[in-house]
């Protein structure tokens, strides 16, 4: 009976394919796309005409000095910017070819989406385990045993389980400034985003716990796209995949990270990868 | 001349540890001096009984339900208000003249004489509401008089969770409603809950607007449209009007010792819920 064999492999690999998490994206698409977009502020333009793509598992590293845009580009990315009254944009940005600014966009499931790290640890004054199942448990999530597994699940993917697993009901707040780092990658990532969005992770971490997420990121990008936004040009050179240089609130070069590390296009980039500004 | 820092660091401590024990004194005075005259003249059919020929004779029993009765229902009409007006001026609405207005407004009426509301309750809720001198037109009253201790001080309460708060649970793909039901509210509840119980001791030791509102009759409130005396009022009418001043004290002893179990029990409570939460 080879037939059935055939029709029952066919059968299992359509059912796992239809549990996929999310469509892969045809490749070579990008998996979001800035399209000449500003952001501005007032009367301050602070991103000026990006035009930016991240690709599926990979990692974008952004760099450049402060009050380059960084941030205020990772912010729009998950539309936190919205929040501030004085916010206003032109141009698009696009997600899996659909623009995120689009009036039928839902901004809860659009940042589930796109899960965000800051730079300063914000765990939540609450235990480990609720910090983690914050997310899921507002996006609707009740079932106790489906909560365990998402809550052990993200913590192994952050690299953080075998520190806590015997303390989940302690206090967030006690983790060191790495742990809690982790704790908050954790916390997006128990959400199943789509694209990892980190602003200057590491910026206020020693070697070892800096060590820690670069390598849970390597791991991660099988899965996701991640941008990471970084002052340290070092850590964009060891944990990215590209690279952009965002100076003045434009992208002034975008490469892969070995093109841009060791054949900058640019005399701006140059000058701040060399350390002569920035 | 030159004082040595020496010196003066030892004038400091001196002066402050004065003021404070002398602070400690006054207050453990009144207490004792309170309690040492109406202690005697409690005893079990005191609280049990009823008042008889004026409160010369008997005991406080409707007098305890009628404080219970009114402050209960003053808190718990005020504490909804004020809280959700507190979340508005807070979470829902920018800086703007209305709340500038709104908070002027609350001040305002944190300044007025307890006596003033009295007699606005007497005229609206007794008279043109026809509600009568009863616990549901006292309560109301109270009510209005402590909302802007509890619109305050929720509002202090909120604004000293931090903003990050805010920006991981809307990251997290939270709604305006989940991120000050699950994050802020819980996190400013103690400063809230002090509020609250500094409201229950100002509706319990409350006088002047009571009698205008709530009445002084003697018998046992049976529903929200009975008259009540409450424990403060029957001592400043035993008093005033020499009735009987061991009743009165003891009447004081009852009152002293409920507020500070309502309080113990509040910093108990709280104590028990920030240690389950966090």
């Amino acid at each position: 009976m080879p037939d059935d064999a055939d029709n029952q492999v066919r059968k299992e690999s359509e059912r796992l394919m239809a549990e996929l998490p999310h469509p892969a994206p045809e490749p070579g698409q990008p998996k979001a796309a800035a399209e000449s977009f500003c952001a501005v502020f007032d009367d301050r333009r602070v991103l000026k005409d990006i035009d930016l793509s991240i690709y599926p598992r990979e990692r974008l590293a952004i760099i450049g000095p402060a009050a380059s845009g960084k941030t205020t580009f990772l912010r729009c990315l998950n539309r936190l910017n919205d929040l501030e009254g004085n916010f206003s944009h032109s141009g698009r940005i696009l997600l899996d070819g659909r623009d995120i600014y689009d009036k039928g966009m839902d901004v809860s499931i659009l940042r589930r989406r796109l899960g965000m790290v800051y730079a300063v640890p914000t765990p939540l004054p609450w235990s480990i385990y609720d910090n983690i199942a914050f997310g899921p448990r507002i996006s609707g999530q009740r079932s106790r045993s489906r909560l365990n597994e998402v809550v052990e699940s993200s913590l192994v993917s952050a690299i953080l389980w075998d520190e806590v697993k015997d303390r989940l009901r302690e206090p967030a707040t006690n983790l060191s400034g790495g742990q809690q780092q982790r704790l908050c990658l954790a916390r997006v990532l128990a959400l199943d985003p789509e694209v990892l969005l980190l602003d200057e992770p590491c910026s206020g971490l020693d070697p070892i716990s800096t060590a820690k997420i670069e390598d849970a990121l390597a791991e991660l990008k099988r899965r996701y796209s991640i941008v990471l936004v970084t002052n340290n040009t070092k850590q964009a050179a060891r944990a990215s995949d590209r690279t952009a240089f965002f100076l003045m609130g434009e992208v002034v070069e975008v490469g892969t990270t070995a093109q841009v590390f060791t054949n900058p296009q640019h005399q701006r980039t140059i000058d701040y990868i060399t350390g002569h500004f920035g | 001349m030159i004082i040595r820092p020496v010196t003066t660091h030892r004038i400091a401590v001196a002066a402050l540890w004065t003021v404070t024990v002398l602070t400690i004194a006054v207050l453990l005075f009144i207490i004792a001096f309170i309690l040492a005259q109406g202690a005697p003249h409690l005893s079990v059919e005191f609280f049990t009984s009823s008042p008889r020929s004026m409160g010369r004779e008997g005991g406080v029993l409707p007098m305890i339900v009628g404080t219970l009765f009114v402050t209960g229902l003053a808190v718990a009409i005020a504490a909804p208000v004020g809280i959700g007006t507190a979340v508005y001026l807070t979470e829902y609405t920018r800086e703007s003249r209305l709340t500038a207005l709104i908070r002027f407004g609350a001040d305002c009426l944190a300044g007025i004489p307890s006596i003033i509301f009295g007699l606005f309750g007497s005229v609206f809720f007794v008279i043109t509401l026809g509600m009568g001198l009863s616990v549901l037109s006292g309560a109301l009253t109270l009510a209005i008089m402590v909302l802007p201790t509890i619109i305050r001080t929720s509002e202090e309460a909120i604004r000293a969770v931090p903003r990050v708060y805010r920006d991981v649970s809307y990251g997290l793909g939270g709604t305006r409603w989940q991120m000050v039901t699950r994050v802020v509210l819980r996190s400013a509840l103690p400063g809230i809950a002090t509020g609250v119980v500094l409201s229950i001791g100002r509706s319990i030791s409350e006088t002047a607007a009571l009698m205008l509102t709530a009445g002084s009759a003697l018998g046992m409130p049976r529903s929200l449209l009975d008259s009540a005396r409450t424990l403060s009022v029957h001592f400043y009418i035993l008093s005033r009007e020499g009735l009987s001043m061991p009743k009165a004290y003891a009447s004081a002893s009852v009152l002293i010792v409920a507020v500070l179990l309502i309080n113990l029990l509040a910093y108990w409570s709280m104590r028990r819920f920030v240690a389950k939460v966090t």
